[in-house]
């Protein structure tokens, strides 16, 4: 089954286009990653998609109905983690998970939904009292308490510290593994290559890339960069190929690497040398998504 | 969950809220208390000249106060209550759940009805038994006018925030336009309804939710019932305009630049 579908997708600020044209589905039980620099138009998007916002232009799917007018009935299904949100300061942790659930025809326990964003140790602590990271971690227990179907998250660790994103990304894994859909926007890479299924790269409203982070890295005509040290001799001068030289290392981009390193192995073999730390580098994801966005 | 259940729930989260943030627990519960003893302390024994009646000062100031608190619970408390949550996300959050939005209002409402009550009831006991007013004559008039009161002043709290542009102006624009009615509608003094600023005032609810107060409370034994129909009626039709302003314009996410 299909969770989401987006057909051309159009969305404008006045004179801002800030969605042109997207289009994409996720599939059921799938992570999703809307991926793109700042302005790229992942909030607007998403908010589409939760009915927050209306659309120009395009067909939108969520679920099955339209999510403009999709209504309460949607909202059941659905659990959401805006990009800002703050969560009311006075009550506890337990006491507003529990108003939560009360939105909710089947709620999963307080218990174990405080449990899976790792708060359990502050469950009686009153919610002002707790850090920003520790709010944005009961904001999306809030977003999971109704078992929902359907998850977006919009931006969930912007401002983590390394080991609170871990911590998140965790719970983004635990959620997968209930069977849950989960659409998550991202303006890190690292973040879309290791929770997203599938990722959809977007800049200036606009998909530029899409597909699995495997074959998103086959798809582009990035050269391969072979690289290795230059001392014991080795001089740039002296080499049979054309290398840039970046604080004493060469680095020689080639998009036929096999040919190219036999040739450099053969002449060093043949002058003796040793090629010291000699390194041939697949270009990185996070390469091919620079290069992707770099017109931003 | 029933439709009461759910408005009662909500009506437990707001009274928790609202009890345990020291400001509004501050502004809109003590602060009347504050006015109470600092303007019954000072006018304490003048006669004033309300109409044809004359009355002590306190037998005036006591259900004017019972008005200005009402009126603090409701329309200050909830105009800057909820540009506030407005501003940093919450009620957006909230619209993204299944919680239908009359039941969020119901329990914004009915918490500050039970603010208005608790501070009515003290205000007139306090009344009573430090500074010797009567016993209002007319119990069920001043409850029938205390909810009137307190609808159509839930109905301006929620109203004025579509004019708020962020919280940080709220408490400015919320007081700036709510103080100076209060003083010209003689919640603190009585101003002679021949008075320019007494014909000004008669244009908006204040005055009339004074007046009503004091007709229902009737320290000079002069009304049968108790019942300001007239008053009431101004009242209750601001409330419906705020009602309707509220139903077509009310923001749930914050202005965006
Ligand atoms: N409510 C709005 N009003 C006007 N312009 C907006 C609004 N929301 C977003 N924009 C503009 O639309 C573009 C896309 O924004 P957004 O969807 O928030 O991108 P992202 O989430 O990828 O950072 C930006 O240029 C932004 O300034
Ligand atoms: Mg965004």
């Amino acid at each position: 089954m299909t969770a989401i579908v987006v057909d051309g997708l159009c969305k404008s600020y006045g004179a801002v286009e800030a969605v042109r044209g997207v289009s994409f589905h996720v599939e059921e039980g799938e992570v999703f990653g809307l991926l793109g620099p700042n302005g790229a138009g992942k909030t607007t998007t998403i908010e589409i998609l939760e009915g927050y916002r209306t659309r120009d232009g395009g067909d939108v799917t969520v679920l099955g109905v339209d999510p403009h007018t999709g209504g309460r009935k949607l909202r059941e299904r659905v659990g959401l983690v805006l990009q800002e949100a703050a969560v009311p300061p006075m009550l506890s942790v337990t006491e507003l998970v529990e108003l939560y659930r009360g939105y909710y025809p089947s709620p999963r326990p307080a218990a174990e939904i405080i449990e899976l964003v790792g708060l359990t140790e502050k469950a009686g602590e009153r919610v002002r009292k707790l850090s920003g990271g520790q709010q944005r971690r009961l904001d999306v227990a809030l977003g999971l308490v109704g078992d929902p179907e359907l998850i977006f998250l919009d931006e969930p660790t912007t401002g983590f510290d390394p080991s609170a994103r871990r911590a998140a990304w965790e719970v983004v894994r635990n959620m997968r593994t209930l069977g849950k859909t989960i659409v998550l926007t991202t303006h890190y890479m690292d973040e879309a290559q290791y929770l997203a299924d599938r990722i959809c790269v977007i800049a200036a409203g606009q998909v530029v890339a899409q597909g699995t982070p495997e074959t998103l890295r086959a798809g582009t005509d990035q050269v391969t960069h072979i690289r290795f040290e230059l001392r014991d001799g080795l001089a740039v001068a002296t080499l049979p190929l054309k290398a840039r030289i970046d604080g004493g290392v060469a680095i020689i981009e080639t998009a036929t690497p096999t040919r190219t390193l036999n040739e450099l192995t053969t002449w060093a073999l043949a002058q003796g040398l040793e090629l010291p730390n000699l390194e041939v580098a697949r270009p990185s994801l996070e390469d091919v998504y620079l290069e992707l966005t770099k017109n931003e | 969950m029933s439709s009461t259940g759910i408005a009662l729930r909500q009506v437990s989260f707001e009274q928790r809220s609202f009890w345990r943030n020291p400001a509004s627990a501050f502004f809109a519960f003590l602060f009347p208390i504050i006015f109470l003893v600092v303007f019954a302390t000072l006018f304490k024994g003048q006669k004033v000249q309300i109409g044809s009646v004359q009355t002590s000062y306190d037998d005036y100031y006591i259900p004017a106060l019972v008005a200005f608190g009402v009126m603090g619970a409701c329309f200050t408390n909830i105009a800057i209550t909820l540009s506030l949550r407005r501003d940093n996300g919450i009620l957006k959050r909230l619209r993204g759940t299944p919680l239908p939005p009359w039941a969020f209002i119901a329990g914004v409402v009915g918490s500050s009805i039970i603010v208005s009550i608790v501070l009515a009831l003290l205000t007139t006991v306090f009344g009573i038994l430090v500074y010797g007013v009567h016993v209002p004559q007319h119990v069920d008039a001043a409850a029938v006018t205390i909810g009137v009161g307190a609808l159509a002043f839930c109905a301006l709290g929620m109203a004025m925030t579509i004019v708020i542009p962020n919280a940080e102006a709220a408490p400015a624009i919320v007081n700036g336009v709510f103080l100076p009615i209060v003083f010209i509608s003689g919640t603190f003094f009585p101003v002679a309804s021949t008075s320019v600023l007494a014909q000004i005032a008669e244009w908006f609810p204040v005055r009339h939710f004074i007046n009503a107060m004091f007709t229902a409370f009737d320290p000079a034994h002069q009304s049968s019932s108790g019942f300001n129909g007239t008053d009431l009626l101004i009242m209750a039709a601001w409330g419906a305009g705020a009602v309707v302003l509220s139903v077509l314009r009310f923001r749930w996410e914050p202005r965006k630049g």
